[in-house]
């Protein structure tokens, strides 16, 4: 409603979201990642953000795809595929149309193969440099967005990529609102025909419930009967440490220094 | 000085013979005393089997089978064991696998090693047309078990446009070692250290087909790679079984890692050199964050306090200064100076770190479970004798808050330095 905003062109966003699948009960529900995602795009300031979803509606899924039009949406836009279909032609096609700056996916699918592969070839199709593991937006301006990056052990990456591009949701950004449930009802599933090609493939893997993985044994290859009751018997030790007893404080600090300093965890 | 060994006839045959009156002085002189196995000049094995035991308390020679007095004379004998593993050299190799490991910290993690086991069992499964593991490693590393690890082959890429986040030189990188070598089976971790990324890039380049999560590969005639797989999907609650495809993205704990033959590790260059690429992603460097906010359980660097710190202000500085996590024994806990989210152990938090500072901590054992899967363990106590220094790689025996004190002022002297050079 302000001047401001009517001036400059609103940032277009694209959320790709899909049904995800509840870790314990195994029912249908927003898929966190995806959910994170929407959040992310969410809170881009000036920015006009699409929901967009690929592949089966049917009545198990139609709630959980109503949960994120009750993050705060009027319409969602639904390309219509038959079940187990290879969805990726279609995203393609939708997203050349509509050509948004921005395409906001989650790493990994909660049903199906789930070999979070769609955003990569995606980018690749398009043309589009993909940045993954994002925690957060820092800016938008000139074609070019400013990106946080989640890195294992709680680390970030500063990053800029040339927009339009693909990004994909890490476990660390922000966690999504509730799905308020008065416009999740009222909300618009705006159903599109669109292509469908089958994944052929899939049809010949054999999928059952995961199995528990074994448990690593831990194998000694020991030549004597004694080696191998000792390390049966072992205690976990790291040995050969080296002790500094008698020297001064300074001395002390000075090697721990030293160790800091070779592992390089003194920023 | 000549380096050529020049022989003593004589004072090998004095050495031979025991009974000679000079025999133990040249024994002496020849740096094996009382040795009771030796080298001998031309590559066999020599056993002296007088020298072998001891004379017991009761004046009867005893003889102790468990290899501790070979120990004691041998010398370094665990550099001589990874010496002694065979050796195995692919020279005309059949076909090639790539591998491309993570590094993570410039060393082989578990994880790459467990991916090289498998990468083995692919290019060993047919005994007459052996395959070679290529590796590929991108940017500085500090390995030195390349051989041990099982790669034939080790490219080593360090041009500046492939070091820090540069997924798509990386990728061209890839791309030219898949023209050079065809490799018949490409494999990467699958881990967000980087190698899940740049494998899925890699596919999807290619246009190829991968397998992500692979835990189990099997050979399998019917198909034809000759392998089936067994792999994760939809968020870990289905085991999809197919064939094995030519690019895998395997998980942890794939393979049994290679253990007992070394491999030449030949460095090799690529055909051409890289063409520069125009990165349409540019790497600002990492970010400074909050080591409080931090998970301890998978922090990288944790300062953890026990009963032994006395000037709790001096060891949240430490930290602050140090830039690291902050964790806590129990009693530290229990005794109300730490929150209760920060424990680490057997009824805490199992931790990660890197590199872990046990201030004041005797080292219980409920306490070093807690701590089992971290890399260094530096131990500061009072008490020399205490557990948490026989776990320790450096151990320091003296008063915490004087040591900590004396190490705020070591790190803040040197920043200054840094700052002053610059
Ligand atoms: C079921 C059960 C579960 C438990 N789970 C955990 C757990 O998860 N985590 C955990 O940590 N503990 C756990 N404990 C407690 C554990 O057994 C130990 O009691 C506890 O770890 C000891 O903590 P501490 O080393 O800090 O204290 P202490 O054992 O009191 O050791 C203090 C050390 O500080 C040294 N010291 C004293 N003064 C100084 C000084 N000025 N400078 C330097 N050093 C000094 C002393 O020499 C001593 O070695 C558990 C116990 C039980 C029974």
């Amino acid at each position: 409603m302000q001047p401001e905003t009517a001036t400059t062109p609103a940032l277009e966003a694209t959320v790709l979201v899909s049904v995800g699948r509840h870790p314990v009960t195994g029912r249908a529900r927003r898929a966190d990642q995806d959910a994170r995602g929407v959040e992310l795009a969410k809170s881009l300031p000036n920015a006009r953000v699409g929901l967009l979803y690929a592949g089966h509606l049917g009545s198990d899924n139609e709630s959980a795809l109503r949960g994120y039009l009750g993050m705060g949406f009027e319409t969602l836009s639904l390309l219509e595929q038959p079940e187990g279909a290879d969805v990726l032609p279609a995203l393609a096609e939708a997203l050349e149309a509509s050509s948004p700056q921005l395409v906001i996916t989650g790493e990994r699918a909660e049903q199906g193969e789930g070999s979070g592969l769609l955003p990569f070839l995606l980018a690749e199709r398009l043309g589009w440099p993909l940045v993954t593991s994002l925690a957060a937006v820092e800016s938008v301006e000139n074609g070019q967005a400013t990106l946080l990056q989640a890195l294992p052990r709680g680390q970030r990456r500063r990053l800029k990529v040339r927009l339009p591009a693909l990004l994909t949701v890490d476990a660390s950004a922000p966690a999504p609102r509730q799905s308020a449930y008065g416009p999740s009802r009222r909300g618009r599933l705006d159903t599109r025909a669109a292509e469908a090609s089958e994944d052929t493939a899939w049809a010949e893997w054999q999928v059952q419930p995961a199995r528990k993985r074994p448990k690593r044994l831990k194998i000694v290859k020991a030549t004597s009967a004694r080696d191998r009751f000792k390390a049966a018997a072992a205690k976990a030790e790291g040995g050969g440490g080296q002790v500094l007893s008698d020297v001064t404080p300074e001395e002390g600090a000075e090697a721990i220094f030293k160790l800091l300093r070779e592992e390089d965890v003194l920023r | 000085m000549s380096e050529v060994q020049r022989r003593d006839p004589r004072r090998e045959w004095i050495a031979r013979n025991r009974l000679h009156p000079q025999h133990s002085e040249v024994m002496a002189e020849l740096g094996r005393g009382a040795a009771s196995e030796w080298m001998g000049p031309h590559g066999v094995l020599r056993r002296n089997p007088h020298a072998v035991g001891f004379t017991g308390p009761n004046g009867v020679k005893r003889i102790d089978r468990s290899g501790a007095q070979q120990g004691v004379t041998g010398g370094g004998a665990s550099a001589a064991a990874a010496q002694q593993k065979p050796r195995v050299e692919i020279s005309d190799p059949a076909f090639s696998v790539v591998v491309v490991p993570d590094m993570a910290g410039g060393r082989l993690s578990g994880h790459d090693r467990d991916l090289l086991g498998l990468a083995r069992r692919l290019a060993d499964a047919d005994d007459q047309a052996p395959g070679a593991v290529l590796a590929v490693v991108f940017g500085a590393h500090k390995e030195s078990g390349f051989e041990e690890a099982g790669i034939d082959r080790l490219l080593h890429l360090e041009s500046s446009d492939v070091t820090g986040y540069a997924p798509e030189a990386r990728l061209s990188a890839l791309g030219m070692i898949d023209m050079a070598w065809s490799p018949r089976h490409w494999l990467l971790p699958d881990s967000k250290l980087g190698g899940g990324e740049l494998g899925r890039r890699l596919a999807a380049r290619l246009g190829e087909r991968p397998v992500a999560g692979v835990w189990q590969v099997e050979a399998d005639p019917g198909q034809a790679t000759g392998w089936r797989c067994i792999t994760r999907g939809a968020a870990e609650s289905l085991d999809i079984q197919r064939e094995l495809p030519r690019i895998a993205l395997a998980l942890a704990e794939c393979a049994e890692p290679v253990s007992d033959i070394r491999h030449a590790a030949t460095p090799v260059a690529l055909p051409e050199p890289l063409p520069a690429t125009l990165s349409r992603i540019e790497d600002l460097g990492q970010v400074p964050v909050d080591p409080a906010g931090v998970a301890l359980s998978e922090a990288e660097f944790i300062l953890s306090a026990g009963n032994g710190v006395r000037d709790w202000d001096g060891f949240h500085h430490t930290a602050e200064v140090l830039g690291a996590t902050e964790g806590a024994s129990r009693v530290a806990v229990d005794d109300g100076y730490m929150a209760r989210d920060r424990q680490v152990g057997a009824t805490g938090t199992w931790v990660t770190a890197r590199v872990y500072i046990a201030v004041g901590i005797s080292g219980a054992i409920q306490h070093l479970q807690g701590i089992q899967t971290c890399e260094k363990v530096i131990a500061i106590n009072m008490d020399p004798g205490c557990d948490m220094f026989k776990r320790a790689d450096l151990a320091v025996v003296g008063d915490s808050t004087r040591i900590l004190q004396a190490l705020v002022a070591r790190v803040q002297q040197s920043r200054e330095e840094q700052r002053d050079a610059a």
